[in-house]
């Protein structure tokens, strides 16, 4: 799979990456290539599927969002499926703005934000607690981020 | 004009920024004269809503969104962290060793079990038993890891529709 991309598509997405809200020149210019080059390079990365889109987040702490947890909820391994349903319920709460799920384990993690601990309670007891097939919960709370990279080694 | 919110608290949102901010989720690079279109706004009255998103800090910036696999990151590791037992390191410390590492990805530091949530990619699993061992684990002042692989992952925008 490595061999998609050549060094000149690797300047491409390192200098995408980098400045997320760079021109089109500046991006260029930071790649090392010619604007008409940059423009070419990044249809074809987005044609073949390399970039899949672009996404602006939002930030919800800047709207007064001050709790972030992250919880880890162990399932039921009796049932197949039940995995599958515990995700689709999870998807309902729009509170959860992560989902992950592991190799090896039955356990999903869920990331939930919330406007402060009031909030979260009434989520957690209303919403999180209701999720089926849930054996155990363990919570993290998010106190900083401390780096938000998001550069791919490419 | 109003004078300068930033005073007032965080901004609130209305129907119209949460439509905004939904589309620029999905689709982040859409100009201001698309949103236009599809709200049925002029572009003028679009491009101060995103202003004033940008300016409050609410609406982040245009990230590319990168398929891992195709550019050969086949593995993606959630790890939790803790620190040693007091006395040694600081935070400040660990942290700054820890930007240094180019496969990792994000890095939260959490209270309960561990002290920071890390995400790591990697080419595959060989690959990231090196950045384990030869990156993480020689960590100043790490205590336990505990790494699980990604299955799937999503993200979601958190609650637009009714916030």
């Amino acid at each position: 799979m490595a061999g998609m991309i050549d060094e000149t598509d690797r300047r491409v997405l390192r200098a995408l990456q980098r400045r997320p809200d760079g021109t089109t020149a500046e991006l260029a210019a930071l790649a090392g290539v010619a604007p008409s080059t940059f423009w070419r390079r990044l249809g074809r990365l987005r044609r073949r599927g390399v970039i899949r889109g672009f996404r602006r987040r939002v930030n919800w702490r800047a709207l007064g969002w001050g709790v972030e947890v992250s919880l880890r909820f162990s399932l039921d391994k009796t049932r197949p499926g039940s995995i599958d349903r515990f995700l689709a319920a999870a998807r309902e709460i729009p509170e959860v703005v992560e989902i992950a799920t592991y190799l090896g384990r039955v356990d999903a993690r869920l990331h939930v934000i919330a406007r402060d601990m009031a909030h979260y309670k009434e989520i957690y007891h209303r919403r999180l607690l209701s999720l089926p097939h849930v054996s155990e919960i363990e919570a993290l709370m998010v106190v900083a981020e401390v780096e938000r990279v998001r550069v791919l080694p490419v | 004009m109003r004078g300068q919110e930033e005073d007032d608290g965080p901004m609130a949102l209305d129907a119209r920024d949460r439509q905004i901010l939904e589309l620029l989720w999905e689709a982040g690079d859409l100009t201001s004269v698309a949103l236009a279109e599809r709200l049925g706004l002029s572009q003028s009255a679009v491009s101060r809503r995103m202003a004033r998103l940008e300016k409050a800090g609410v609406l982040g910036p245009r990230e590319a969104v990168l398929d891992r696999e195709k550019l050969g990151l086949g593995v993606t590791v959630h790890l939790g962290v803790k620190l040693a037992a007091r006395g040694g390191t600081s935070h400040v410390e660990f942290e700054r060793v820890l930007a240094a590492i180019p496969e990792v990805q994000h890095v939260q530091h959490v209270l309960g079990r561990y002290d920071y949530r890390i995400e790591v990619v990697a080419r595959d699993i060989a690959d990231f038993e090196r950045v384990l061992r030869r990156r993480i684990m020689a960590l100043p002042g790490l205590g336990e890891v505990e790494a699980n692989v990604v299955m799937w992952r999503e993200e979601r925008p958190g609650p637009l529709g009714r916030a």
